[in-house]
């Protein structure tokens, strides 16, 4: 059976189950569709939260990120997990003591006013779909290259399958669902890992193997050679404010995402919460400790099978192939002399995509298609589980929180739950048109999202927590301007791929990025939350007494 | 009543807000620090293969991670109970 044919028959299997457990846990009620009727078990939360969280960006383009970019992909690994420590110290135990359904009702509630929760339901909403149409494009990558359709017929199966059973099983069938399709996803990427890892060096451990063998530094040697950056060393990419600024942004944005933060208000203590976060960091770390290794050896091998080899041999490679064909990998022989240059300069004759290392890295080890047809399957897996976590949050944040809870309050269950599904719908459809027309790399635009994050949710949050005096006034004050700053700069930056324009309106902030500059709206954000509600009059007493009873200790379970 | 309640909650408030801090500060120090802000001087000593800012970069920071929220759960369960027991106390 050729390597199609098996993926086909893989994808359509993990399908299956993920379909029969929306249908099992299918839900009527509106506390079970937004947050599973508080009834999910620690462990499997903390795999539901890492399959939620871990997208297509951490599956499919993470590694290939690390491999391009060596040492400075460290704002990849330590910024999306070290974000997972602020979350679960600062926020995710007293969210869930608060205990209410979405995160603007949260932000509505403690600040006392329906103004501020739909500005932290339209930052919902823009977070969201930032980071779906990172998951499109991944989803459109696998489905283009295993199932040989073209990447729009892709992205519409792919639609037609989270909309069937986000729209069946709310969020009790999604938790189920994620956690299955965790355990998918962990196996598709550790198989693999440990294959290639023993080939290139005789330890199967690929954590281990990655300090304990000559790799790095060899790949070091071999990149210098071909005339790239050197692998090992910090700020060849990136320079250290930029490295500093993006991880920073990535953390704190990891704990502002609301469809992450939804999760913790489905387990049934605060115990709980903090446990299931324990989980997942635990299931998490099992995919960030094996990227880094996975991205090394990856570049080794492929550098190893086509660099300096004839052009002719390298595209008779089956892999090759296939890759060129979807137009992800290019080979073009500029000098005309026949053999393939892969270097980091001005002769470079290999255009590769990043988001293709995971991908083909079981082909460019020569490994069996089953393993390769898993990881399709894995891809897959780590797309759509996101993209059904994100559909419930933005749906959440429109029927819950804008319709119910400021145009209709009056609105019934069932009228909720209507309007809710219509919102899924009309959100789908927008995240297909992004999946079909992405503005970028996988990684790089789901990094913007976190950015927004950051600059939006994340301080209004903690600061409704920590600092009692907090107001509305310097709530609504502290959202709008680190939103609109952050919008504003990334929009100017990458102006180029957004609106058109032939050179970029700002090249950078004073040397920071877009992926960055989240952390500059964060900093404008708590410093104009904190003058503003300082000279403005301190919260009602019912309101300084909500935040003593979110702080007191949980007394039974 | 409620307001001794409101002590022994200002107590558990109080001890909860100091580990935050001190597991934030090695937060800081793991990640922002060894693998950012001091990466330069850390990558000229060697660790294993590798030099000790790449390896705190690429996995030392997030095993410091999953430690630390690990250690978060197991103080904070200490602390209920601690708490508990104080609120029990006060009944007998």
């Amino acid at each position: 059976m050729s390597v199609e044919v098996i993926t086909i028959i893989l994808v359509l299997i993990t399908f299956a189950i993920y379909t029969g457990i929306g249908w099992w846990s299918r839900v009527k009620d509106t506390s079970n569709f937004y947050v599973a009727g508080q009834g999910v078990p620690t462990i499997a939360n903390g795999a539901a939260i890492a399959a939620d969280w871990m997208s297509a960006a951490s599956f499919i383009s993470m590694a290939g990120l690390v491999a391009f970019l060596g040492y400075d992909g460290t704002i990849y690994l330590m910024g999306w997990t070290g974000g997972y420590v602020l979350l679960a110290l600062l926020l995710a135990p007293y969210l869930r003591k608060f205990g209410k359904f979405t995160v603007p009702d949260f932000i509505g509630d403690r600040f006392y006013s329906n103004g501020a929760r739909a500005v932290a339901a339209v930052a919902t909403i823009f977070i969201s779909l930032t980071y779906i149409s990172g998951q499109m494009r991944g989803v459109g990558i696998v489905f283009s290259r295993y199932l040989q359709v073209d990447i729009v017929i892709g992205v519409l199966i792919g639609m037609a399958i989270v909309g069937f059973f986000a729209l069946l099983g709310g969020m009790k069938g999604v938790t189920w669902t994620q956690a299955i399709q965790y355990f998918v996803i962990i196996i598709a990427f550790l198989i693999p890992a440990f294959a290639i890892s023993f080939q290139l060096t005789g330890n199967p451990i690929p954590q281990l193997a990655l300090t304990s063998s000559d790799i790095v530094e060899r790949l070091g040697e071999i990149q210098i050679d071909l005339g790239m950056t050197e692998y090992m060393a910090p700020f060849t990419d990136l320079s250290i404010l930029n490295v500093f600024m993006i991880t920073l942004a990535l953390m704190a944005g990891t704990a502002g995402l609301p469809h992450v933060i939804v999760r913790f208000y489905t387990v049934k203590s605060v115990r709980a919460a903090r446990w299931s976060a324990v989980w997942a960091i635990i299931f998490i770390g099992l995919l960030y400790l094996t990227a880094p290794a996975v991205g090394a050896f990856a570049k080794y091998n492929l550098i190893d099978t086509i660099a300096d080899k004839p052009l002719e041999e390298v595209q008779n490679i089956d892999w090759v192939n296939k890759w060129e064909a979807t137009g992800l990998l290019q080979l073009d022989d500029l000098n005309g002399d026949g053999t393939v240059n892969f270097t980091g300069g001005e002769d470079n004759e290999v255009v590769i995509d990043g988001d293709i290392i995971v991908l083909s890295t079981p082909e460019v080890a020569n490994l069996s298609p089953f393993i390769i047809a898993l990881v399709a399957a894995g891809g897959l897996a780590a797309a759509l589980s996101t993209a059904s976590g994100l559909l419930i949050t933005m749906t959440s944040a429109v029927s819950h929180d804008i319709y119910y809870r400021i145009f209709n309050k009056k609105a019934s269950e069932s009228q909720r739950l209507l309007v809710g599904r219509i919102t899924l719908l009309a959100a789908l459809a927008v995240a297909a048109y992004v999946g079909i027309n992405p503005p970028g790399f996988a990684g790089e635009v789901v990094a913007l999202a976190f950015g927004l994050g950051a600059a939006s949710l994340f301080p209004v949050i903690l600061l409704g927590i920590f600092d009692k005096r907090m107001n509305k006034e310097g709530a609504v004050a502290g959202i709008i301007t680190g939103l609109s700053f952050t919008l504003i700069m990334i929009g100017a930056i990458l102006s180029p791929s957004i609106f058109g324009t032939e050179e970029p309106i700002l090249n950078s902030f004073f040397g920071i990025n877009a992926q960055g500059v989240g952390v500059v709206g964060m900093v404008l954000n708590f410093i104009v939350s904190f003058i503003v509600s300082r000279m403005t009059p301190e919260p009602p007493k019912e309101i300084q007494k909500l935040i003593e009873n979110v702080r007191a200790p949980e007394l039974d379970e | 009543m409620s307001q001794t309640l409101t002590e022994k909650q200002k107590w558990y408030w109080k001890k909860n807000i100091k580990l935050i801090i001190i597991l934030l500060i090695v937060w800081f120090l793991v990640g922002l620090g060894a693998g950012v802000l001091f990466a330069e001087p850390l990558s000229k000593i060697q660790f294993l293969n590798v030099s000790l800012s790449f390896w705190f970069a690429h996995q030392g920071a997030i095993l410091a991670f999953i430690i630390l929220i690990l250690t978060y759960a197991i103080r904070m369960d200490k602390l209920d109970k601690q708490y508990k027991e104080m609120l029990e106390e006060e009944k007998s």
